[in-house]
């Protein structure tokens, strides 16, 4: 019951914060999708970091990786958006953009996804020199 | 309008990870079906939502609270890569390669059908 109070909080304001992005940046429609694909983006390195540190070393309580993880990350990013985002391109027309809106999503979420654990495992096996020896 | 959305949200978050769990107990954790799942009805339903929206059926506060905020909260585009690139490090190409199509191919078409539904 405490688990679902911690993944709200965090959906609530991964909601806003997606929400104050996509009223900034330009949505789909007649323009390319930018905010979306930015959101996305982020949301992709930032949980690959976060996963990886809160996994491997750095200690944080199971109900905060929850809200920050599932509940703040997975309610900042989009699956559904990102669908009707391609979709409503092709209806305007938009074949080619819809089709690099795919696959720029697609690859450089995977793409920065890679990246954020590498930064993460990087950073939680940095150990000092002295202590090598 | 941002209230909407929120409250949206808070229960789309919740109903992810409801079933998120309920899928990891019922078909195991080898294959990201409770993401898949999610994603995929999540796209059906923003599909028809916005073409109802489109139409003018919807008003734009409950675009926001079903769209923007339920279906944006309920679907997750950082799970489905995070849960791709652990298939990559676990060496399970082919099940990442399923994955990934399965979710983008069979998610633009769930989008595409809710559209046409409307």
């Amino acid at each position: 019951m405490k688990d679902m109070l911690f993944v709200a909080a965090g959906g609530a304001l991964g909601t806003s914060a997606r929400y104050g992005v996509q009223s900034l940046l330009p949505a789909a429609g007649a323009d390319f999708p930018l905010g979306v694909l930015l959101i996305n983006w982020i949301g992709c390195l930032f949980l690959g970091w976060f996963f990886t540190v809160t996994l491997r070393s750095w200690r944080i309580k199971p109900r905060l990786r929850l809200a920050i993880g599932t509940g703040f990350t997975g309610g900042f990013t989009t699956f559904s958006t990102f669908a009707v985002d391609a979709v409503r391109l092709t209806v305007h027309d938009r074949i080619l953009t819809a089709v690099l809106y795919l696959l720029l999503s697609v690859g450089g979420g995977l793409f920065l996804t890679w990246a954020g654990i590498r930064l993460g495992t990087k950073m939680t096996e940095a150990v000092p020199k002295e202590e090598r020896i | 309008m941002i209230w909407w959305a929120t409250a949206g949200g808070v229960v789309g978050t919740l109903a992810r990870y409801g079933l998120g769990m309920w899928a990891g107990k019922r078909f195991g954790t080898a294959f990201p079906w409770g993401t898949w799942l999610i994603n995929i009805s999540g796209s059906l339903l923003l599909g028809w939502l916005y073409g109802e929206f489109t139409q003018q059926h919807l008003s734009l506060a409950l675009w926001m609270l079903l769209g923007t905020g339920f279906c944006g909260g309920y679907t997750t585009f950082s799970t489905f890569g995070y849960e791709s690139l652990q298939l990559m490090e676990r060496g399970e190409y082919r099940r990442m390669a399923a994955y990934v199509l399965a979710s983008v191919v069979v998610g633009v078409v769930a989008a595409a059908i809710g559209y046409r539904l409307s």
